[in-house]
């Protein structure tokens, strides 16, 4: 099974519409809730880092009998050194996403702990993918 | 805790999922990040925040918390309510600060994630 | 009462700002929303929060604040405890979280 979704920067009204769409087909696919959770709290993270960070996204969610794949390719100004970024408390948040409830530095380590697996990928100038497995 | 009782003890409005008052809370969390809000594994959590807007409901949504206090007297948008209420979850409006807030709720014996 | 007794009557550490202890605390200010603390914290208030950016020291320097309480482990990063020891204004932590600390706190100076 094969989703996609549009995602745009800076549009914090419109952010964690994809991953609340992830959360709804997982549930139809009676998917067990603790990994719906842990899924959802990892798109969602990275989705909002789109919206918080970048230009623009695509989100793709592919689902077979196994696992969640969750890619989030995004349009932006990359992350020059990824493991800084993962460090917690580590932010370049602008004061407008401050306002919005976000930069705390968090949110790549709360995707690091709810994922089986996490790879990024980023080029500086670019743009950065995140790609999110979960097993079922 | 029932949410009946924290509406009480706080004077608070509840603006959606007044259906439910007999809904219970375990423990509290105060926080205006919602990424800190997002480490949590507690069920049955209150989240008492002075962040209005779609994503504080769209973290309750991700992490399954069921009831929202805005304190800072912060209202509540329609856009919000219509979220809150597809994903079951009652937000209250308080117009008292954060600080007063958890401290009316710990006095009355809510308790503390950690 | 004064930032040294909070420190002791909820076992706080103090990461800087050691010449503020003697502060009075008239109330407390729970928030992460820099720009609302800005607007809404009042003179002599003990400012609780997780945020350790760097401009939370300029907001508790112009708003006149008591300590800033540092939430769930958090610690000061260089800059910001070198302004605290600057300004005399005692940057302070706790491994409690927010509701909890808030919680003690409200007992001892509401
Ligand atoms: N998609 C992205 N494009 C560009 N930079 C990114 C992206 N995702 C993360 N980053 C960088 O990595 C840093 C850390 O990201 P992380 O999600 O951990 O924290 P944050 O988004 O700043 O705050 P929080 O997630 O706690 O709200 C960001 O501040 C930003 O510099
Ligand atoms: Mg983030």
């Amino acid at each position: 099974m094969h989703h996609e979704y549009n995602i745009v920067g800076g549009d914090f009204t419109r952010a964690g519409y994809a991953s609340s769409q992830v959360k709804k087909i997982l549930r139809n696919l009676d998917v067990d809730t603790a990994i719906i959770k842990r899924t959802v709290i990892a798109a969602y993270e990275a989705e909002v880092n789109i919206v918080a960070h970048a230009y623009n996204g695509i989100i793709t969610l592919d689902i077979d009998a196994d696992s969640i794949r969750i890619v989030l390719d995004d349009m932006g100004p990359g992350i020059e050194d990824i493991e800084q970024a993962m460090q917690e408390g580590y932010s370049t948040a602008s004061d407008k996403v401050r306002e919005m409830g976000f930069g705390a530095g968090m949110g790549l380590s709360n995707i690091k702990r709810n994922a089986d697996e996490l790879r990024i990928n980023s080029e500086v100038g670019r743009g950065t993918q995140v790609e999110i497995v979960m097993y079922r | 805790m029932r949410v009946g009782d924290i509406v009480n003890i706080l004077d608070a409005r509840i603006v959606c999922g007044g259906d439910r008052q007999e809904y219970t809370i375990d423990v509290a969390f105060a926080s205006d990040l919602m990424s800190d809000v997002l480490t949590l594994k507690n069920d049955h959590v209150l989240l008492i925040t002075g962040l209005a807007n779609m994503q504080t409901i769209r973290t309750a949504e991700m992490s399954d918390i069921q009831c929202i206090v805005f304190a800072r007297n912060k209202k509540v948008t329609r856009e919000m309510v219509d979220l809150a209420i597809e994903n079951d979850i009652i937000m209250i409006e308080c117009r008292y600060s954060v600080f007063r807030t958890c401290g009316l709720l710990y006095q009355a014996g809510v308790k503390p994630i950690y | 009462m004064k930032v040294k007794d909070i420190v002791h009557l909820l076992d706080l550490t103090v990461y800087s700002g050691e010449q503020g202890l003697d502060r009075e605390v008239t109330g407390g200010y729970v928030s992460d929303l820099l720009s609302d603390v800005m607007g809404r914290a009042d003179t002599g208030q003990l400012w609780v929060t997780l945020q350790t950016h760097k401009n939370v020291m300029a907001i508790a320097s112009l708003k006149d604040l008591s300590a800033v309480l540092l939430v769930n482990k958090q610690k000061p990063d260089a800059n910001t405890a070198e302004q605290s020891n600057e300004e005399g204004i005692p940057i302070l932590g706790t491994t409690m979280g927010a509701f909890e600390v808030t919680g003690k706190l409200y007992e001892l100076i509401r």
